[in-house]
């Protein structure tokens, strides 16, 4: 077999795959968005749907709602996730089982953690029963409403359950391979702890955050069914919004529908093409 | 679950840990870490353990810690054929092995060009395959689902396993990737000179040593599938059921105990994945590494 040749027929299989099924259907989407919509009799292109959407104020608010969760997670997952490699990568009596147990949400599905977690923090959850055996709570209704809440507590608790040993486990295997030489020659010339996390630590997890966050962040900002599950229902987020559009028994709504997804595309890839730019600059 | 906290001076540091063994933790650091390992069971095992006592709990109302009637009627629905808990699992278990196959199948070739070669276009290449991951498959799967029924693939094994793939091939070449960046060739270029085959050398020099990395990156590819809710109801019409499917009306309509059964059926595989991968999940860098690497 030719060399020239070689590259590019190892790739072509993965990428005819995406290219055909991922690419075609988003411009199959991007053809309906714009009104492209042979099946019920629509074959001219406009912008209406994109105009009608941008003018509904309902759809501001789902697109601020579903920032919102995507940001809270990513940030406060990657903080947590931190945290805990810090104590983590030690070995220490315990660390074994701790590092075993930090690694268990990995494979739960998604939806198996949010009825774990509404088990527990919903106003009769066993949170809300451990605080009532203590005397502080009478009724289920003294405890803070936490799921179907209109700031999207519980998804946002279901999310960091799942994601903060995602980024921890990424961030103990850049450590691991780093290995502890940096850290103890910054210690042997005389930096403190504060220092040494910040002046030699954090410069080298930092790209693994930022790989892990952008993933984090775009996976929350898609996820349809966590929001539908444990969100009101209005404001509801972007995709929940889309999918509900797409499945009205109206087709004269899936232009509308389509709209709003590509919007909710081309919103997630601008947030992140911004932020690798960001984050290129804070590396260096 | 018995946490070892009591000792904390006691092991002498192995010889990789990363701590220095002529420093004894302080006692401020010995509180953290007992904060934290009592922090990280608490919020692992506490959700879980809630659904194992509400898969057997008969009447648990409020604000009583425990089940006041404990039953098994969550478990007898669940293997009960009305319930579709075990259709929905035998779908799910073909569907992910399925999508698993044919990631390996078109992403083992593709994730060994990138990692091990440089060639023009290589960003590209990597922008393309990465893209699913950043922008939601939903909102291809809407696209596709109109291709698919002019196809005749909604509603079949076939077409949901297609949608599967978007978001599993990323993540297969995305950790394959950087297993084979980080395994040198020597080896394979010293079995061809001395004359074995292309096949015999995969066989027997590349699929060793690639073998715990291949094994972590199919059980997320299965994974993914495996967990797949919304894609799957679009492309499977509602008539091809998977166990999200069935899991999520209990979830939604607030039937805590078959919910709570079902979930753990649910679950099945994460622990069986546990068990296999926990080693190469913590001890092996380049595997969880290659997720640091977009």
């Amino acid at each position: 077999m030719k060399d020239g040749l070689r590259i590019p027929l190892m790739l072509t299989p993965a990428l005819g795959l995406v290219v055909l099924l991922f690419g075609g259907g988003l411009l199959v989407g991007f053809g309906q968005s714009l009104g492209y919509f042979p099946a019920i009799g629509l074959h001219d292109f406009t912008l209406r749907y994109y105009f009608s959407v941008f003018t509904d104020k309902n759809f501001l608010q789902s697109l601020w709602l579903t920032f919102r969760i995507a940001a809270v997670t990513t940030v406060l997952s990657s903080v947590l996730a931190v945290g805990f490699t810090l104590v983590l990568r030690q070995k220490f009596a315990g660390s074994r089982v701790a590092t075993f147990l930090f690694q268990v949400p990995l494979p739960v599905p998604h939806l198996v953690a949010a009825s774990g977690i509404v088990l527990l923090v919903t106003q009769s959850g066993l949170i809300a029963r451990f605080l009532a055996a203590l005397g502080l709570i009478n009724v289920p209704a003294d405890f803070p409403a936490l799921v179907f809440d209109r700031a999207g507590i519980s998804i946002v608790l279901t999310f960091l359950w799942k994601e903060v040993p995602f980024i921890g486990l990424v961030v103990l295997a850049i450590l691991q391979s780093v290995g502890p030489q940096y850290e103890e020659l910054a210690r042997t010339l005389g930096a403190n702890a504060r220092q040494r996390f910040f002046s030699v630590l954090l410069p080298l997890i930092m790209p693994g955050i930022l790989s892990t966050s952008i993933i984090i962040f775009a996976f929350t900002f898609g996820n349809y069914e966590i929001p539908l599950l444990l969100g009101v229902r209005f404001p509801a987020t972007l995709p929940v919004v889309a999918y509900r559009q797409y499945q009205d028994p109206d087709l004269a709504l899936r232009p509308e529908a389509m709209a709003i997804s590509i919007i909710l595309a081309v919103v997630a890839v601008l947030l992140l093409v911004a932020y690798r730019r960001l984050a290129r600059y804070a590396v260096r | 679950m018995t946490l070892d906290t009591k000792s904390p001076e006691a092991p002498p540091a192995e010889p990789q840990s990363y701590v220095d063994p002529a420093e004894a933790p302080s006692m401020a650091t010995r509180w953290v870490r007992r904060l934290t390992v009592a922090s990280i069971a608490l919020i692992v095992v506490l959700p879980m353990g809630t659904l194992v006592v509400w898969s057997f709990a008969f009447r648990w109302n409020f604000p009583n810690l425990l089940p006041t009637e404990w039953g098994m009627r969550a478990w007898t629905y669940v293997a009960n054929d009305s319930s579709r808990v075990l259709e929905g699992l035998w779908n799910s278990s073909k569907v992910g092995a399925l999508v698993t196959i044919m990631s390996i199948a078109v992403g083992l070739p593709a994730s060994r060009a990138l990692g091990q070669h440089e060639f023009r276009g290589k960003s590209l290449v990597e922008w393309l395959l990465l893209m699913p991951i950043i922008v939601p498959t939903l909102v291809a799967t809407m696209g596709i689902h109109q291709i698919f029924i002019r196809l005749r693939l909604t509603e079949t094994l076939f077409g949901v396993a297609l949608v599967h793939l978007i978001p599993a091939i990323p993540y297969f070449v995305l950790v394959m990737a950087s297993v084979f960046a980080n395994y040198g060739t020597a080896l394979e270029e010293t079995a061809r000179t001395l004359g074995a085959s292309k096949l015999r050398v995969f066989r027997h020099v590349t699929l060793p040593a690639i073998s715990s990395g291949l094994l972590v990156a199919s059980m997320f590819t299965f994974l993914i599938s495996w967990g797949q809710y919304v894609t799957t109801l679009l492309i499977g019409g509602g008539t091809f059921i998977t166990l999200p499917l069935v899991l999520f009306p209990f979830l939604s309509g607030g039937n805590h105990a078959t919910a709570a059964a079902i979930s753990l059926v649910f679950i099945a595989p994460a622990v069986a994945v546990l068990v296999m991968t926990s080693r190469q999940l913590s001890r092996e860098s380049t595997v969880m590494g290659g997720f640091g690497k977009l």
